[in-house]
């Protein structure tokens, strides 16, 4: 079995969705797209055995392997760990929605389609191992997401938030792939298994560090990393399951995955070290700062994600330093990449299970206010002590999974002051600091989430909707998140074998060569340690802040709205916009003229700075064909003819001068023995004449007399260059050959080959006959066009008479 | 324009077969003789431009009753076809055969599936220029 299919199995059960949908009416379309994730989940865990034991597996399809463009699965610690956790929450997701969404009310098939589409586009990323079809996975969880969070597309809310992730989301993946096509110059592959391995050849490349940043704007964008989080909180719009899955859960952790990934390549650079590191810790305490001045129940949580995602990035970021160590001192060092994996778990779960909490309140209460809200505790029980466990795991208190990645991190923060290169010993001391008072609001808005909205007094006239507990169905999945939210806490050393350090041994490839090398043991009690006591601060700070909120909350009002990051997007692309309006009505004139003269005058210095650059000008008069009588008398018809043109009074006149031309062409196609042409062109200044005459009556009388004269002066220069240059052109192509001529070869084979006497038209049916079929085509477009435009006029006019 | 031309009216009646037979032969006499199917389906227009001239839009339509952006159609169909149609027998796209056959009536001719393609494009031609002419003399 290629297991590469199975990417694309969430993508092919998506098609029959919509039959499903129209068909069986009676149950839940959810319950029939719930088995592709199972099914996945199942097929994935078979993996997890073998890849702990540090193998790997590979399946390859390829795609277009002449430019050595394939889908390649690649099976090892990291992607495993990303796919069970995609088809394991997305199994939860869906079972969660199909409470959530009303069979009857929601447009489910668009749901679940746009639902599958993205499992494919995650799976492929996560897997992949070739970098273009990666950038292409991921530019469809883009759409796909943008898909999603426009699903109740009747709220502006929901398009502009949808077109907001959508414009940022791209913008990063169009520089990712910049990033990647620079990587693939300099490692020669679009393998990310061979560009590991061949990384230490290019680290000194020019493109090296433009390569990191590249690559970083992409994983930055798509994890909500400061300053492009601004997405992250208007992707709220979307139904609750897909907040849930994509935006807190999956999609946002690709940027993660990414730079995970890229850490064997790009970890000997100082660059890509503070870059991530910093703007992951920067992000840590923005997210959690400005989540407290949240007041909608899941905005709270997008920036709480951000600010989590920001977390783990600085962890992956610090990762990289156990490359530039080695001896005794590394171990303390190896400790991020372990912390990271490992909180990337936990977040999934717990963030996953809040998202579902809040989706549940929205639904029994009508708001997501959470100044409405508060006082639910005794009516929704089981939904509080989900939202206390998910919210407590986040503060980082035991007995939940959060508190031991959360010590881990501030070990690992801890640690880069000892670490002497790139100036971090000296820099280094900002970084528990940052940790700590981010770790405080950490703790704040996730008592704020759960005290503000289950404890405290109820306000009776506030909430909409008479409140009850979710039936059972919903409450299912986020109790299975808390439990193995608590379940973590327990038995942390078997998460770590089984998922952990095989991930840490994938993304760190190099330092280990097996799983069972990570030497790291996790432990509830692990001494009064510089941890321990920072965490005791963070409770105690925490709760007096929490306690006196209402006092410093004003705080946040100190920043006028105008500086804030969403008024520069807003800005941007009101500029973008109006500019390229403005960029665009500055050529597209409307007038016929203007185009007309940007088309010659741009074949015009084309073709004369070509003839000029090859120095192809000749003339060769021994070669021409001898004047005689009927030549000369036609040409002076020709002339004559051209001058009525320029000076007839009417239209009328020019058309009938132009056929002349035209008739005077076929007889010079005539003395000079060119039947088949004199024939077409007869007939073709036939009917053409034919075809002005009809639309002669639709043009306006001719007004020279509103021409001014540089008009009329730039119009003669422009007809004269075109005449010029076409003339130079004849003559040169006729002077000189630089290719022997191809008429000998259709001489020889018009027979043989093509069982014709007439070379033109065999030229035209067969050995040019590509040139012909376009020909058609595009004839067929032309009166496709005509039609089209006339009768849309024709239709317009009757609508307007009617309204008349 | 309504005049009442009798002479170009009845001239014209006769002139139409002709030039339209004479588009015909063009249009057959293609692979050997000056002439194919676009000139062939040219004359054809030229032809039909005639009677436009000679009587009206209405008279014409009635006279010939297709509607030419169905012939376009066809045209292209039997053009891309013809050029596809290479693949069954496992060559390349676009490769021409011929034959001598005879044929009743005619004797041994050569036939040459280039014709079928030509045949496109004269249906295309005609198609497209008559659409042309009518959707513009059409719109009053």
């Amino acid at each position: 079995m290629e297991f590469v299919w199975l990417i694309f199995l969430p993508i092919l059960a998506a098609i029959i969705v919509p039959f499903l949908y129209k068909s069986v009416k009676n149950v839940h379309t959810g319950w029939f797209v719930l088995i592709v994730p199972v099914a996945l989940f199942l097929y994935y865990i078979r993996f997890v055995k073998s890849v702990l034991n540090g193998e790997v597996h590979i399946s390859e399809l390829p795609w277009i392997p002449s430019y050595d463009i394939s889908f390649t699965a690649y099976i090892d610690g990291l992607s495993i760990l990303f796919s069970l956790l995609i088809t394991g929450i997305g199994s939860l997701v869906v079972l969660y929605s199909i409470f959530y969404l009303d069979k009857k009310r929601e447009k489910l098939n668009n749901f679940y389609v746009y639902l599958l589409m993205f499992m494919t586009a995650m799976l492929g990323i996560v897997q992949s191992d070739n970098v273009i079809s990666l950038y292409l996975f991921w530019e469809l969880t883009s759409i796909s997401s943008f898909l999603l969070i426009g699903y109740w597309f009747t709220k502006d809310r929901s398009r502009f938030g949808a077109l907001k992730s959508m414009m940022i989301t791209v913008f990063g993946g169009l520089m990712m792939l910049g990033g990647f096509v620079l990587l693939s110059i300099m490692g020669d592959s679009y393998s990310i298994r061979e560009l590991i391995a061949n990384a230490p050849s290019f680290i000194d490349h020019n493109y090296f560090t433009l390569a990191i940043i590249l690559i970083l704007l992409g994983a930055f964008t798509k994890s909500a990393q400061f300053p492009f989080y601004i997405w992250l909180p208007d992707a709220m719009e979307a139904p609750t399951p897909v907040s849930a899955y994509l935006h807190s859960a999956t999609m946002v952790k690709a940027g993660l995955y990414l730079v995970a990934r890229f850490t064997p390549v790009f970890a000997s650079s100082e660059v890509w070290i503070w870059l991530v590191t910093g703007i992951g810790l920067l992000t840590l305490f923005w997210g959690s700062f400005f989540a407290v001045k949240q007041t909608d129940l899941k905005a709270i949580l997008a920036f709480s994600t951000v600010s989590q995602l920001g977390l783990i990035m600085s962890l992956f970021g610090a990762s990289a330093v156990a490359y530039h160590v080695s001896g005794e001192n590394a171990a303390i060092f190896k400790v991020a990449a372990f912390a990271g994996i490992f909180h990337l778990i936990n977040h999934a779960m717990f963030k996953g299970s809040l998202f579902m909490v809040a989706g549940i309140v929205d639904h029994e209460t009508g708001t997501r206010d959470i100044r409405k809200l508060g006082g639910l505790m005794s009516i929704m029980p089981i939904s509080f002590t989900v939202a206390f466990i998910g919210s407590m795991s986040m503060a980082g208190l035991p007995p939940f999974g959060g508190f031991l990645s959360k010590e881990l991190f501030l070990t690992s923060m801890l640690s880069l002051n000892q670490f002497d290169l790139f100036n971090f010993n000296t820099w280094g001391i900002l970084f528990p600091v940052i940790a700590w008072i981010a770790s405080v609001f950490t703790f704040v808005y996730s008592f704020y989430f759960v005290f503000k909205t289950f404890g405290g007094k109820r306000a009776h006239n506030a909430i909409p909707k008479e409140p009850k507990e979710a039936p059972i169905g919903m409450l299912l999945s986020p109790v299975i998140l808390a439990i193995t939210v608590v379940a973590i806490f327990f038995i942390p050393n078997m998460v770590a074998k089984a998922f952990v350090k095989p991930a840490v041994v994938a993304m760190q490839t190099g330092l280990y060569t097996n799983p069972s090398d990570v030497d790291i043991h996790v432990s509830a009690w692990h001494g009064w340690q510089p941890e321990l006591q920072m965490t005791l601060g963070i409770i105690v700070v925490g709760l007096v802040l929490f306690a006196t909120m209402s006092c410093w909350q004003k705080i946040y009002r100190v920043q006028p709205e105008k500086l804030s990051l969403n008024t520069l997007y807003n800005g941007m692309m009101t500029f973008s916009e109006k500019g390229m309006n403005r960029l665009s009505r500055l050529y597209m004139t409307g007038l016929l003229r203007s185009y007309l003269m940007y088309m010659f005058i741009s074949i015009v210095a084309i073709t004369i700075i070509a003839l000029f650059m090859q120095d192809a000008f000749k003339v060769d008069f021994s070669s021409f064909a001898p004047v005689n009588a009927y030549g000369l008398m036609t040409a002076i018809i020709l002339i004559i003819s051209v001058i009525m043109v320029i000076v007839a009074k009417t239209r009328l006149a020019a058309i009938i001068a132009l056929g002349g031309v035209g008739y005077s062409v076929a007889l010079f196609f005539v003395i000079y023995k060119a039947p088949d042409l004199a024939l077409t062109q007869l007939v073709i200044e036939t009917v053409s004449v034919a075809l002005f005459l009809l639309a002669f009556r639709y043009l306006p009388e001719v007004k020279r007399h509103g021409e001014t004269k540089g008009i009329r002066v730039g119009n003669f220069l422009i007809a004269a260059a075109v005449g010029i240059t076409v003339t130079l052109v004849a003559l040169s192509a006729h002077s000189q050959k630089l290719i022997p001529s191809i008429s000998q070869y259709y001489k020889d084979t018009v027979f043989t080959e093509a069982a014709g006497g007439n070379i033109v038209n065999v030229i035209l049916v067969d050995y040019r006959g590509f040139d012909t079929l376009f020909e058609i085509a595009v004839l067929a477009i032309a009166a496709i066009g005509v039609y089209s435009m006339i009768k849309l006029r024709l239709s317009r006019k009757e609508k307007s008479d009617e309204s008349e | 324009m309504k005049a009442n031309d009798v002479i170009l009216q009845t001239a014209t009646k006769v002139v139409f077969f002709i030039i339209f037979l004479f588009s015909i032969h063009i249009f057959f006499a293609g692979h050997f003789a000056p002439g194919g199917g676009f000139v062939g389906g040219l004359l054809t227009t030229a032809a039909i431009v005639l009677l436009l001239l000679a009587f009206d839009l209405k008279t014409v339509q009635e006279a010939l009753p297709f509607n030419f952006m169905i012939v376009v159609a066809v045209g292209l169909l039997l053009a891309l076809g013809m050029a596809a149609g290479s693949f069954i027998f496992n060559v390349p796209f676009f490769t021409h055969t011929f034959g001598d056959f005879y044929l009743p009536l005619f004797g041994l001719t050569s036939l040459h599936t280039a014709m079928i393609f030509d045949a496109g494009v004269y249906l295309v031609v005609v198609g497209s220029t008559i659409t042309m002419i009518q959707s513009i003399g059409g719109d009053s």
